[in-house]
């Protein structure tokens, strides 16, 4: 420690030393204030160890596992984007849907690799099937998926094997809904009261911003007379998503608190603005027929369903590392049950 | 994915109480159908001298990497917790609490150490006089020179001391299993839990999994690593190495119905001698996690030796996970039908 840094608590950082003290006295070390808003519930007393977590932080890479969350989200929506343009006849918003899906799956997979901490064992993942294991599940999904989703791009690029693409398409649709919903289960399977304590709402959540993010793939890439179900796609989305995850917070209880703190707080107010913006902007450039209005509000919807991911992973990351959100519930089911 | 199938492949079990409650045969559950009988941990927190002993033997035997060397400050503990390269870890928390709350209940009636320590010196075999008393100008009026009180030099009477060897709690249910999507975690025939070191892949999903915040990645090496109640030894028919090494037999290795009956009778005998602050930690069957096969007696409430007070395993909800992201693709299905049928004009 270079200086010192002495603040109303005390000086930052020194050690407690002799001071030390455990049990209720200890309290927790204080978390830095977040921007804006009240916390929800009034500070909790409880004891720790030295305010030390009691779970081990997660291991994930942020950009990896947040982003393959997001890919995995606006591949699947994508998919069902492409299927009903395939239907529908709309060639140009079709073919960019398969040709998200297949990239983006593609990266998700890189990312999934490349946060492994041995890449080079992945084909591991192959080993059993597991239904205990998200994780499992999950690549089972994605081995038959992604190669849907490559031969659905591919097939509409060669304009050739009509039937095999059309095939490709549905069943890409069809386990797309998994894919896009399946990672709010990976998540929320964990000791993790932020990820944990939203399980019933959160595929919801990813659901609906799967589909926004498709949705905005889709303004970005067709004209304004073909993306009139991406228009209605990102409206959908956008309230499933909003709607859902407001219904998540107020059932969490105290974990609901580290989404409205520090960075994750940050990120959600950013995801909101730009998820409800993005929609509105898409149903006024379907009006007014505008090609630029469309491309604004597709890259508010993507980036939106980006800002959501992120802030869902780092609110779940902050979580883990304050034992308050681990011991107070704990100790308050204890009291419940009277023991 | 049908919640009532039983699969017995790795331990990959779903339904009845093999995702959660109480499941008096873990190995059997596993797939081994004659299973000797289950091992564990009994930790006897309250005659725990903080001696580290087990952190030693643990690291020499198993081989652990070096975890950085820190002073923390936080009592004696520079340790900090269970981590890929901390497979024991001995918690020390000062508490002012009168320090009789401390007195395991070990009589000492027909002896007074006070009177005895009065005569330090004046018998052959005993260190020199004052040798543990204060010198005569800096005693205190608690604690005279030449006597030895039970007071500390400030007056002060209020002071004990915890301490605690964590450990793995090779679950009945354990988290870490069940997500583990390689295989590379595996329910031993011994019902511990073990991972299989040339099988994980490192996808990290056992560290947030784990309740009690026991395993973790080594970072330069990729892997997870965690306590494998020395596998390879009680193949062998040895105890792990921490019990082998604990000098006051804080740490107690048996099969854990033996276990629990002798910590049931700990209990007793500390509430009988007074130390009302005593308790099982993990031993109950129907606790959120269906017992720990390494269970705790403390002195105090579980958080604050860093313990969840309730754990539950995350999996007891994952039929209900599933549950609800079926519903959420199916509405997500709806949705992208909603938003290609024209509204009727
Ligand atoms: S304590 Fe954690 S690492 Fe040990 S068996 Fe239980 S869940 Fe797994
Ligand atoms: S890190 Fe290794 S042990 Fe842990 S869940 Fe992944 S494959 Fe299994």
């Amino acid at each position: 420690m270079s200086g010192s840094d002495v603040t109303r608590g005390g000086v930052r950082g020194a050690r407690p030393d002799r001071e030390a003290l455990t049990g209720a006295a200890a309290g927790r070390r204080r978390r830095r204030r977040g921007r804006g808003e009240q916390p929800m519930v009034p500070e909790a007393e409880f004891s720790s160890y030295y305010g030390k977590p009691v779970l081990n932080r997660p291991t994930w890479k942020p950009l990896d596992i947040a982003g393959y969350l997001y890919l995995g989200g606006l591949a699947g929506g994508s998919s069902l984007l492409a299927a009903g343009a395939d239907l529908t006849g709309r060639p140009v918003l079709a073919r960019a849907a398969k040709l998200g899906a297949a990239g983006a799956i593609s990266l998700s997979l890189a990312a999934l690799v490349h946060d492994l901490g041995r890449p080079a064992r992945f084909l591991n993942m192959l080993r059993v099937f597991k239904p205990t294991s998200p994780m499992s599940v999950g690549s089972w999904l994605l081995t038959a998926y992604a190669p849907l989703t490559m031969a659905a791009a591919a097939t509409d690029v060669a304009r050739r094997y009509r039937l095999v693409g059309s095939a490709a398409t549905a069943g890409a649709a069809v386990l797309g809904t998994g894919v896009a919903t399946y990672t709010a289960v990976l998540v929320a399977d964990t000791a993790v009261p932020s990820w944990h304590e939203g399980y019933r709402e959160l595929p919801f959540v990813f659901a609906g911003s799967g589909a926004s993010a498709a949705a905005g793939l889709g303004l970005l890439a067709a004209p304004a007379g073909q993306a009139g179900p991406a228009r209605r796609m990102a409206v959908l989305g956008a309230a499933l998503e909003l709607g859902s995850f407001q219904l998540m917070k107020q059932r969490m209880g105290l974990s609901a608190e580290p989404y409205e703190q520090g960075r994750p707080h940050l990120l959600l107010r950013m995801s909101e603005v730009l998820t409800a913006g993005g929609a509105a902007l898409a149903v006024v450039s379907g009006r007014r027929r505008d090609r630029w209005l469309a491309a604004a509000a597709g890259t508010a919807l993507l980036t939106g369903s980006a800002a959501l991911r992120f802030a869902v992973f780092h609110a779940g990351v902050a979580s883990a590392e304050d034992p308050k959100y681990t011991v107070v519930p704990q100790r308050e089911r204890l009291t419940e049950r009277g023991r | 994915m049908n919640p009532d199938d039983r699969t017995g492949a790795d331990g990959a079990a779903v339904g009845g109480n093999l995702l959660f409650g109480p499941q008096p045969d873990v190995a059997g559950a596993a797939g081994y159908p004659q299973a000797p009988p289950r091992m564990g941990f009994f930790t006897d927190t309250s005659v725990c001298i903080g001696c580290k002993a087990c952190e030693v033997a643990c690291k020499e035997w198993n081989a652990v990497p070096e975890d950085g060397l820190e002073l923390t400050g936080m009592s004696y503990d520079n340790t900090q917790g269970l981590g890929a390269d901390t497979w024991r870890h001995v918690a020390f928390i000062e508490q002012r609490k009168p320090l009789g709350g401390q007195e395991p209940g070990v009589a000492h009636e027909d002896v007074d150490v006070f009177a005895a320590a009065t005569r330090l010196g004046t018998d052959a075999g005993s260190p020199g006089p004052g040798a543990t008393a204060p010198p005569p100008d800096r005693a205190s009026e608690a604690a005279p020179a030449g006597r030895i009180s039970p007071l500390a030099p400030e007056g002060r009477t209020e002071l004990r001391w915890l301490m605690a060897s964590d450990v793995c709690k090779h679950c009945t249910h354990a988290a870490c299993l069940d997500v583990c999507p390689t295989g590379a975690l595996f329910r031993t025939e011994f019902g511990t839990v073990v991972v299989q070191e040339d099988v994980c892949n490192g996808c990290g999903y056992c560290v947030p999994a784990c309740p009690y915040g026991v395993i973790d990645q080594r970072k330069d090496d990729g892997r997870v690593w965690k306590c494998t109640l020395c596998y390879d030894r009680l193949g062998v028919g040895m105890e792990p190495a921490c019990a082998k090494s604990c000098p006051t037999e804080s740490i107690q290795f048996g099969p854990l119905e033996e276990l629990r009956e002798r910590a049931q009778g700990r209990v007793a005998q500390l509430h009988a001698a007074g130390v009302t602050d005593a308790r099982l930690y993990g031993e109950s069957p129907d606790d959120g996690v269906g017992g720990d096969g390494a269970f705790f007696l403390l002195l105090d409430e579980p958080e604050v030796y860093g313990l969840p007070p309730d754990p539950v395993v995350t999996t007891r909800d994952l039929p209900d996970m599933w549950r609800h992201a079926a519903l959420a693709a199916v509405s997500l299905a709806a949705l992208a039908l909603g938003s290609f049928v024209r509204r009727p004009r």
